[in-house]
């Protein structure tokens, strides 16, 4: 994967491109950034995240030139760059309003910067040619901005901003005015444009799944502070405080007290053929995730119930009278019969009144041993504590916060067979197309989301709302944050 | 049925205090004089029928058209008020574009009191103002006295009572319709396109030519026009602050129909003159068409 052959922040020789050196900025009384370092490498596409006032705009402004440091320095290419004006620095930036001219074509738009350096004529047709090749906006050469549509102007805003080849392109909000789908396919537009011109790219937002999309790695930021600096999956799977966790993606929170457990559990030991993972947190919590992914919706075993159902017997399928046809006729224009998946036919009246398939224990696989150590967090009066294999012993009697994420947390009928399982009652389902979150609030008033993937229709699913359910999670699926 | 009759509201507005005023006007620059009351000839006779009609038409001439050729004061008088009126267009832009610049960059508390302040003047009279420019500019006025005072001359500025004295006041008067349209046209102008310009390799110099002006144009434009057409006929001014010498086609208007009371050369010198302003005006219809097409 190349994402992990890229990863210069892990050398230790590596020369950063950036890097803020105790970088402190006051507006008057109020501190939008307090005394941060931060070190970002050439062709990383970084992304700063946090709620809005958290000072990443501020950050992206100093970087440009547009503010002035008050404390420490800021150094490129290990240059300090703190008294370089704007117009001096081989910095350049998309704004979020594009700031496009609009008294300007498109072409000339893109051509402004390469004008301001003085380039010959020649060389400025075939840079400003290349650029609109690259954002795909050749035809549109001669429009005034307000011809064009949305994601055009962003498009244009781009290939202006790297029309100079920077060596750092800053991207403020860059596809905050876009409609959801068009976000999407302009996040993968900008990753490969990255990817083709080799710039380091740093972009601003607030949108946690953008940065997660196209960044290489994610500062995650509060009060002009940063919280953790990291690659999207360390960030979304081992966030170091509950701020983290808590602001990206949605997630379950416990708060108790730690209490050691010990290395050597009865459970461990009547399983002791179980090989132990020795692997760090964040790899065996995904591992698990896709270990509990089948298990997100108990489908019938081929043991319990006969493929009878509605799903083979009624795909339609030719006999061999109709295979004969086939060869003999069809084929000769047709070409060979493809066995493609078919749509399957909404349920009939039969199927919607046979009884619904039992998500029986037996749709449960053989639960590995509990994996010994770690800690208990006990955190309410009469329900059994949690086991967390990855907390840290040291951490006994003390307060802590264990995290897991909704998707890491099964819902099921009957009590599944797992280390950590509560019964609750289902209050709301929020269902989006592809999965459902459970809303269970368990004895004692405590909500757990739970999250499922609709692997079938809507009829077949047997959860609804006020059903008593059971919730349950493996012993290494969450993470233990002390605040 | 609906739409018809709110197109058919400001039409009739303008027919009949624009279009039917000035038909008149052109009908008296085409008659003759005459000592009678009103002081020319021929007079429309209702009771005469057709022939009347034709009899009326037929009196009709060019004449004092012609007459407006013969004597070299009257194309000197348009020269001198077209020079007038734009050089005092461009002092006032010159005056205006910095004040309206220095508005729009104003803390945004501070912008309305700003603007108050520049609409203030109009809460007095005209004509007081300009007496009060008479007291301001004359020998010994405070101008000349704090000039003297300060040692800057030792003569008093024989101000009053020239061309320059009418250029103060162009100047000073028209200046609020200078500022107000420059002005918003750099309020709406968007800060982060003079940051693009600067990250873009602009110094702040240059992103004021490449930027700010190029968009502040429309309002520059009818600002301009705004001063230029008013000025060009402007009477009271001339007349108040001006010198024997100083020509302006407003004043001789004024004195044609007052002073000699000969009617129809008044009128031909205000058609000439409408017609003179008719290209400033129609160029200034077609760059408000411009903005607002950029704008959509």
């Amino acid at each position: 994967m190349a994402q992990t052959v890229f990863a210069p922040w892990t050398e230790a020789d590596q020369k950063p491109l950036i890097e803020f050196r105790n970088v402190t900025k006051r507006f008057g009384e109020f501190t939008a950034i307090d005394d941060l370092s931060l070190k970002i490498y050439e062709k990383e596409f970084f992304a700063l995240l946090g709620p809005s006032g958290c000072g990443k705009t501020t950050m992206m402004r100093m970087l440009a030139g547009f503010e002035t440091v008050t404390e420490g320095n800021i150094l490129l290419a290990e240059q300090d760059i703190n008294d370089v004006p704007p117009n001096k620095r081989p910095v350049n930036m998309m704004f979020q309003s594009y700031a496009l001219f609009p008294h300007l074509s498109i072409w000339e738009n893109i051509a402004f910067g390469l004008r301001r350096e003085g380039r010959d004529k020649a060389f400025i047709d075939t840079r400003v040619e290349e650029m609109l090749r690259l954002t795909r906006l050749t035809r549109f050469a001669k429009r005034k901005p307000h011809q064009i549509s949305g994601g055009q102007r962003q498009r244009v805003a781009l290939a202006r901003s790297l029309a100079k080849a920077p060596k750092l392109l800053l991207l403020d909000e860059p596809l905050g005015a876009l409609d959801r789908k068009l976000r999407e396919e302009t996040q993968f537009e900008l990753m490969d444009i990255q990817e083709k011109t080799g710039t380091t790219f740093v972009i601003v937002t607030h949108d946690q799944e953008e940065a997660m999309t196209v960044a290489s790695r994610i500062a995650v930021m509060d009060e002009g502070r940063l919280v953790q600096v990291d690659t999207p999956g360390q960030i979304y799977e081992a966030p170091n405080s509950v701020y983290v966790a808590d602001f990206i993606g949605d997630v379950n929170l416990f708060p108790g007290k730690a209490r050691a457990r010990p290395e050597d559990t009865q459970i461990a030991a009547a399983a002791p053929d179980q090989p132990v993972s020795d692997q760090p947190v964040p790899d065996q919590a995904a591992a698990d995730q896709t270990a509990t992914a089948p298990m997100a919706e108990p489908a019938p075993s081929p043991t319990a119930t006969p493929p009878e159902g509605p799903t083979v017997a009624r795909l339609p399928a030719p006999d061999a009278k109709g295979d004969w046809l086939y060869d003999k006729i069809f084929r000769r224009f047709l070409g060979d019969r493809t066995t493609a998946p078919r749509r399957l036919p909404p349920p009939n009246a039969e199927e919607l009144a046979a009884p619904k398939p039992e998500p029986a224990a037996t749709a449960q696989p053989a639960e590995p041993a509990i994996k010994p150590g770690g800690i208990f967090i006990d955190w309410a009066e009469g329900q059994p504590p949690i086991i967390a294999a990855g907390g840290d012993p040291a951490m006994d009697g003390r307060e802590v916060t264990y995290s897991i994420r909704p998707e890491k947390v099964t819902i099921d009928t009957v009590r599944p067979d797992r280390p950590n399982v509560y019964e609750g009652k289902v209050i709301d389902i929020a269902y989006l197309g592809n999965i459902s979150t459970y809303h269970v609030e368990l004895a004692g008033g405590r909500m757990v989301k739970a999250q499922m993937v609709n692997a079938r229709r809507l009829a077949n699913r047997p959860i609804t709302w006020e059903d008593t359910v059971w919730v349950g999670f493996t012993e290494t699926a969450g993470v233990v944050l002390e605040e | 049925m609906r739409r018809a009759i709110l197109i058919a509201i400001p039409y009739l507005w303008l027919t009949a205090l624009f279009l039917v005023p000035f038909l008149i006007v052109l009908k008296i620059s085409l008659s003759d004089i005459a000592l009678a009351r009103p002081p020319y000839t021929p007079q429309f006779d209702f009771s005469a029928g057709l022939e009347g009609l034709g009899a009326f038409f037929s009196e009709l001439d060019f004449e004092n058209f012609v007459f407006l050729t013969t004597d070299d004061l009257y194309w000197k008088s348009y020269l001198s008020s077209v020079q007038i009126a734009g050089l005092s267009t461009l002092i006032t832009l010159a005056v205006g574009y910095p004040v309206a610049y220095a508005m729009a960059r104003a803390d945004e508390a501070w912008r309305p009191t700003l603007l108050m302040l520049v609409i203030l003047p109009f809460w007095t009279s005209f004509l007081i103002r300009v007496y009060s420019w008479m007291g301001i500019l004359a020998s010994e006025g405070p101008l000349n006295a704090v000039l003297l005072a300060l040692g800057i001359i030792d003569q008093p500025l024989q101000i009053m009572n020239t061309n320059v004295a009418v250029y103060i006041g162009i100047v000073y008067t028209y200046l609020p319709f200078m500022i107000l349209p420059i002005y918003s046209a750099l309020e709406k102008l968007d800060g982060s396109l003079l940051e693009a310009a600067e990250d873009l390799g602009c110094s702040r110099l240059s992103a004021f030519w490449l930027v700010t002006w190029p968009l502040s144009r429309p309002g520059i434009i009818a600002g301009c026009f705004l001063v230029f057409i008013p000025a060009l006929g402007e009477f009271v001014i001339p007349s108040l602050l001006g010198g024997s010498d100083t020509l302006m086609i407003g004043k001789v208007l004024w004195e044609e129909f007052f002073n000699n009371r000969d009617w129809p050369v008044a009128s031909a010198v205000a058609v000439i003159l409408l017609a003179i302003l008719i290209i400033p005006i129609v160029l200034f219809q077609r760059n408000e068409q411009k903005a607002r097409e950029a704008e959509g």
